[in-house]
């Protein structure tokens, strides 16, 4: 059994000292429906839990003229319940309610599964659609870095010793703009992506798609943008031909593995499936906007 | 290691125990303060017979740490009842025989509850979903979702 040492500080400064001055594994605690799990199977002897559930603005999430400001540890349970967010993001938010159960949903956060950066993720395709900024705390000060920059392998990302998230921006979509993430799992419930899709487009009044961007999860060892997809979008009525070209660029694009979830072929057939399916979906949401 | 003493309520009562930093709030429950009516299935998240309420949310107490529940309210199954009668949930769960074993029951009585609580007139879709992490073995959740359906109809006609 791993030993813990629990601290729950009240301050971000508090909690970057913690981080940076420990001398066993010091993890941040969000949700723990990750964290606690993957320590119940750890080899360390000893590992200091930074709770970060104490401090301000971890768990709020403002909207606003520039965006969308989020406390990365803001249970899932909250986020899909902010009617607000929901007709900003609808796709992210429906990202947030794919996470394990109503149960996992209650304590599972968006920054814990951005830091947890497992490549089948489910709402880091919806970040990277969406624009994300993840603002990094640590002891040289704060910087932002864009999401899609922030996984660097599987399970791996950017921050360093010291360092924590403090907030996901998501800057204000522009007129007519949407998003919508699809996965596929063997079941309805409770199972991880075999593959994952998130998409967002904006049209003009004719309909003609004037911007787009296009993600793809659990086909890779991180989530991707993919801009040959959005390229194929761009200018296009999302007829049937943008639509397929797009898939073909996001299965071009992908390199996932075979494993019992499915093999490789299979993953990077359906993950052009979903890629046009949340296309139409967005599309469909841009118009109402 | 020194164990951390933790205040906090449990079924509107004050409630003390001491903890390791690393045991699980569903540890805590079962182990040190004997209420062993929440049950331990997987502790992984993936089963649901440890639903507890934490300030009117329903978690996997096995994903929770007994030292986050400071000042916190935590509702469990030995809370649902008020009173030596049972609640109208665990009455229709009996009606309908919607247990074998048993062991989700706990679980997915705390589910039901708070499910209702959100929403008092769920269709049976709807029901699924929200149970969908609570996991039964033995009854192949039709009766469950019978007891479940018939529960809120009860529990709207008698509000
Ligand atoms: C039964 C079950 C089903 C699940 N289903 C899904 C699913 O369908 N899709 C999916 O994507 N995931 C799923 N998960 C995984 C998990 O619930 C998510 O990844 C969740 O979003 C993690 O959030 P958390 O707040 O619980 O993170 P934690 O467990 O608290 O943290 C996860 C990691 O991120 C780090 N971390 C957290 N917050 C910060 C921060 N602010 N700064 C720096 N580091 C931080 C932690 O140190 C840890 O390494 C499931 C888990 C369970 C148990
Ligand atoms: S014991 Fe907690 S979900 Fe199974
Ligand atoms: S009654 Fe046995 S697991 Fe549900």
């Amino acid at each position: 059994m791993v030993s813990v040492v629990y601290e729950a500080p009240d301050s971000i400064d508090g909690a970057i000292s913690l981080l940076a001055n420990a001398d066993v594994p010091a993890k941040v605690l969000a949700g723990g429906t990750d964290l606690i799990i993957q320590t119940n199977g750890s080899a360390d002897v000893s590992r200091l839990f930074v709770d970060v559930k104490k401090i301000a603005g971890m768990l709020d999430a403002n909207l606003s003229a520039e965006g969308l400001d989020l406390g990365p540890s803001m249970s899932c349970a909250e986020f899909t319940a902010r009617e607000d967010i929901k007709k900003v993001f609808p796709g992210l938010v429906e990202a947030a309610y794919l996470i394990g159960s109503t149960q996992v949903q209650g304590r599972a956060s968006i920054g814990g599964n951005l830091c947890n950066s497992s490549p089948a993720a489910d709402t880091i395709p919806a970040l990277l659609v969406n624009g994300a900024q993840c603002v990094i705390a640590g002891p040289g000060g704060e910087r932002s870095v864009a999401a899609e920059d922030f996984m660097t392998g599987v399970g791996r990302n950017c921050m360093e010793k010291g360092e924590l998230l403090k907030t996901i921006h998501l800057p204000t979509p522009a007129a007519n703009t949407s998003d919508a993430y699809l996965r596929f799992i063997p079941r309805t419930e409770m199972d991880i992506a075999v593959a994952g899709a998130g998409v967002s487009l904006t049209l003009d009044d004719s309909g003609t798609c004037i911007a787009a961007k296009v993600a793809i999860g659990a086909v890779a060892p991180t989530a991707l943008l993919v801009s040959a997809a959005a390229d194929a979008l761009i200018g296009t009525k999302l007829d049937d031909d943008a639509l397929q070209a797009a898939a073909d660029a996001a299965s071009a694009a992908s390199s996932p593995i075979s494993d019992r979830r499915g093999t490789a072929g299979y993953r990077k057939q359906i993950v052009g499936v979903l890629v046009k399916r949340a296309a139409k979906i967005a599309a469909t949401r841009a118009k109402g906007n | 290691m020194a164990k951390t003493h933790v205040t906090t309520s449990i079924n509107g009562e004050p409630q003390e125990f001491l903890c390791e930093p690393g045991d699980t709030l569903l540890d805590v429950l079962r182990n040190d303060l004997n209420m062993t009516g929440t049950k331990e299935g997987c502790g992984s998240g993936d089963c649901g017979a440890c639903s507890v309420t934490l300030n009117g949310r329903l978690v996997c107490s096995c994903l929770v740490l007994g030292v986050e529940v400071e000042g916190a309210e935590v509702g469990t199954i030995e809370g649902v009842s008020s009173g030596d009668g049972l609640h109208v949930i665990q009455e229709k769960f009996l009606e309908h025989a919607a247990l074998q074993c048993g062991i989700c029951t706990p679980g997915i009585i705390v589910s039901t509850k708070a499910l209702l609580e959100e929403n008092p007139n769920p269709t049976e879709e709807e029901a699924r979903y929200y149970l969908a992490g609570n996991l039964c073995r033995c009854t192949g959740y039709d009766k469950i979702i019978r007891a479940v359906m018939d529960s809120a109809e009860t529990l709207r006609g008698g509000a």
